[in-house]
């Protein structure tokens, strides 16, 4: 009965989203009030019935209901509820139903929190969020639906891959769709505006939140997904280039660019097509992302089940949906009429420049990870691209772009004295070169690169802080008189120089990760001891336990330092039943300075274990970073200035004039 | 209308083409067909360091079926299958050649240490020379190779046990009898 529930609410949501995705569209044209306004009702339908239809096969999930199909390829009896929960979305139906409740849901808050909207552009924004929607309900109605039933009933169901089972990856999809289809709003947006013919600066602030949100989901949900390889594939990896961490990894640097773009439209009423365009392109990447590795043209090991249909209709939809947008794009974007031209050395100037960078850094990946199909179809050789490559092409633009990050900020509008910025940065300067001297004198051996990321990170660090101290007058002046300013900065500019920090410490830990490791491999007996990275490390043997869904064979080390109290580390190999398959558990005791690391792995056989032990300095900082990046994008995006559902009468008391004298400014 | 603003929607328009080509043309999971039931093309290759005296060729045909497993230390999927390798080495159920694709000596030779080597024979393929001539797609990939050299089937992706048995045994059967 659930199942058929499930069907049914899904079929209404189809149809809803048909008449969501055209009547407004209609009215907005005829300028019909209840056509438009139909809208937001039909968006709210649209999301208590997906609300409904994720429920029920949520509820498929945890009462292992087998006669669902779905349940039964992907669920098993035992496994923890967890799982069984975060196997709703582990599969491929699963993980689509999940994508179009999240639409439904972003549909709803542009419904709630839009209430300022000029009534035709919210009419239209709904309707091109209805037609995405119309595309991903009939793809899961027609290929891949979730609530089909399976008959006979089987006493078990299959399982679910054991390297899933892990609360990282549990929510690692969520926090991405919500990413990927946080950028469907800004992408309506750009339609709407495209339809319309119309981009100024106010549009610019609406779409402003929307995007700061998917970025923010986006940075959660890769950091998630990079963490996850960190402890779980037990070798200390966190990035692989893998096909499917590109796919998240390119709309994250167009909504970086999008982000950055926005705001010249907002400032200078400039740089309009080319937001238009990033918005179009960062949304298509995310639809690349979900689908590239679905429809069977591109090979990856995350890949889910791929068929031929399937892929069919992918592709039909990334068409009418890319190609869609895009023509509509060529045709209506010269008609928009673009702000003036701008110096090369200005605030604007340095924008285009982080675009430019950024967007080439997203094409020389999408290049990369199409390459392979590329080459194949025209002279049938079949080629890999692996980290090789991007390590090759991503760096020398990522080197620019971030030194480029703590000049940007320096510089005001329209014209700047780059005499005068340096002027401001040479302290930051000194700051990043003394610490690299440091550093040299401390490991005279360390790598070039090292040094490198080194400097990037103090350059990026300091430049970001002083120029956060400069706006308000840190030490010159009373401090009384910088706290004042300091409450009076907008939280846009906290978030900015949050966000720029965090990328300097992702840049500490990728860099002192990976300078400075220091690791033993081999066999140990119990009782044995080694030193490594400055802790002994004491094996105290293997025992053998029982988990829910597998058995495990438990090593016992004990880590002390300096002789002191020590702690207790528990790395586990498992052997799950259901699919049979063998995982290795790292025990991990992260801290500030360094993480260790450890695995145990076979036994020899003779009373010993292959055990492997890090030290990895700082490593950490890559997920502290990426958090603190997210923590600037919620302060960004809880700026005043941006809150769209402030109630009118809060909104009116807000000083206008400020912000146009900014604007302008 | 100005054509620079075609240029995106013209740009999508061939990649959607080579795509759609892609997908009823090509199959990333599956041998390019000239390659199956020929002689493997000719290589001589160095051992990743401390793991035998390298491959060539003439190593692959020993009289019966064995298994080239193309490897590399930065490839997640080449940890998924590798404790699968292991245990065929274990049960002695077929012999397992390792070519080591567009990898350092070093890494390579950390990465065998650590999880153990299953491997009769390494080969280091640095430039992925010899992968284009076997029609290397991606790693992990695993060549069934007959007695007597010839390339009998090609599995992309992590070899796993159900595939194992229904795919390759029946071809190291057919050679025994």
């Amino acid at each position: 009965m659930i199942a058929e529930i499930g069907q049914f609410v899904v079929i209404l949501a189809l149809i809803t989203a048909i008449f969501q995705g055209t009547v407004p569209m209609l009215g907005a044209g005829q300028g019909s009030q209840p056509m438009m306004g139909f809208a937001s009702n039909a968006a709210l339908v649209q999301f208590v019935a997906l609300t409904i239809a994720f429920i029920c096969l949520t509820v498929g999930y945890v009462t292992s209901d087998f006669s669902i199909l779905n349940v039964a390829s992907n669920s098993h009896s035992l496994k923890p509820m967890l799982y069984k929960v975060s196997g709703v979305w582990g599969n491929h139906e699963g993980s689509l139903l999940l994508w179009a409740w999240i639409l439904a849901l972003f549909g709803l808050a542009v419904a709630l929190f839009g209430r300022n909207l000029p009534d035709t552009l919210k009419a239209r924004v709904l309707a091109v969020q209805g037609l995405i929607g119309v595309g991903f309900l009939m793809f899961i109605l027609f290929t891949s639906n979730p609530f089909e039933r399976l008959d006979p009933v089987p006493l078990d169901g299959n399982g679910l891959n054991p390297l899933l089972q892990d609360p990282g990856l549990a929510f690692h999809p969520p926090f991405l769709y919500l990413g990927y289809v946080g950028l469907s709003v800004t992408f309506s947006f750009a339609i709407a505006a495209l339809i319309e013919g119309r981009v100024d600066p106010a549009w610019a602030r609406w779409v402003r939140p929307w995007t700061l949100a998917a970025w923010g989901f986006l940075t959660i949900g890769i950091a998630l997904g990079s963490w996850w390889a960190y402890y779980e594939l037990g070798w200390g990896g966190w990035w692989f280039w893998d096909p499917v961490e590109n796919a998240s990894f390119m709309p994250w640097l167009a909504a970086t660019a999008l982000l950055h773009s926005a705001i010249v439209v907002e400032k200078r009423d400039a740089l309009k097509n080319w937001t238009i365009l990033l918005a179009i392109i960062a949304f298509s990447l995310s639809l690349l992302g979900t689908f590239l590795v679905r429809s069977g043209v591109l090979n990856s090991v995350h890949a889910f089940a791929t068929d031929p249909a399937r892929g069919v209709f992918i592709l039909i939809f990334l068409i009418v949906v890319i190609g869609g947008s895009l023509l509509l794009y060529g045709i209506r974007a010269p008609m928009m009429k673009g702000g003036g031209l701008f110096a090369p050395i200005s605030r604007e100037g340095a924008l285009v420049l982080n675009n430019l960078l950024l967007s080439t850094a997203t094409a020389t990946i999408l290049l990369g990870t199409l390459y392979p199909i590329f080459l194949d179809a025209f002279t049938g050789a079949k080629v890999s691209v692996g980290p090789p490559f991007f390590e090759a092409t991503f760096l020398p633009l990522a080197i620019p772009l971030i030194i480029v990050m703590a000049f940007g900020p320096f510089m005001p509008w329209k014209r700047a004295d780059l005499a005068g910025i340096l002027a401001r940065l040479k302290f930051a300067l000194f700051l990043a070169l003394l610490f690299v001297g440091i550093i040299m004198w401390w490991r005279f051996d360390t790598p070039v690169m090292a040094l490198v990321g080194m400097g990037l990170f103090g350059w990026l660090l300091f430049g970001s802080f002083f120029e956060w101290a400069d706006r308000i007058k840190l030490f010159r002046g009373p401090l009384s008189k910088s706290w004042k300013r300091m409450i009076q900065l907008p939280r846009s500019a906290h978030g900015m120089t949050v966000a720029h920090i965090g990328v300097a410490l992702v840049i500490l830990g990728i860099t002192a990760s990976e300078a400075w490791q220091s690791e033993h491999l081999g066999v140990m007996t119990p009782g044995e001891t080694v030193t490594v990275g400055g802790y002994e490390f004491r094996f105290d043997g293997v025992e053998t336990l029982a988990g829910p869904n597998y058995e495990a064979d438990r090593g016992t080390f004990l880590a002390t330092r300096n002789g002191g109290s020590g702690v207790f580390l528990y790395p586990e190999q498992r052997r799950y039943t259901d699919p049979p398959m063998e995982t290795t558990e790292a025990a991990i005791r992260p801290m500030l300075s360094a993480d260790l690391y450890v695995v145990v792995g076979e036994s020899d056989g003779q009373g010993g274990h292959a055990v492997r032990i890090y030290h990895k300095p700082f490593v950490s900082w890559i997920w502290i970073g990426s958090l603190v990046m997210f923590m600037g994008g919620l302060l960004s995006l809880s700026d005043r200035r941006l809150r769209l559902g402030a109630p009118r009468g809060a909104r009116n008391q807000t000083p206008r004039t400020p912000e146009m004298s900014e604007a302008k400014g | 209308m100005q054509l620079r603003f075609l240029v995106p929607v013209l740009t999508f328009v061939a990649i959607a083409v080579v795509m759609w080509y892609a997908l009823f043309n090509l199959n990333p999971t599956e041998i390019p067909s000239e390659l199956v039931s020929k002689a493997a093309p000719e290589f001589s290759l160095e051992a990743v360091p401390g793991y035998g005296p390298g491959l060539a060729k003439s190593d692959l045909a020993t009289g019966k079926v064995v298994l080239l497993n193309v490897f590399a230390s930065w490839c997640v999927a080449c940890m998924v299958e590798h404790p699968f390798f292991m245990e065929l080495r274990e049960q002695d159920t077929v012999d397992i050649y390792g070519l080591n694709y567009k990898d350092t000596p070093t890494a390579a030779a950390e990465w065998l240490q650590r999880h153990g080597n299953p491997y009769k024979r390494t080969g280091m393929d640095l430039k992925g020379r010899v992968g284009i001539d076997f029609g290397v797609y991606g790693v992990p990939e695993t060549f069934v190779i007959g007695p007597d050299g010839t390339i009998l089937d090609k599995v992309i992706g992590p070899l796993t046990r159900p595939m194992f048995e229904m795919r390759l045994r029946p071809l190291l059967k057919g050679a025994e009898s």
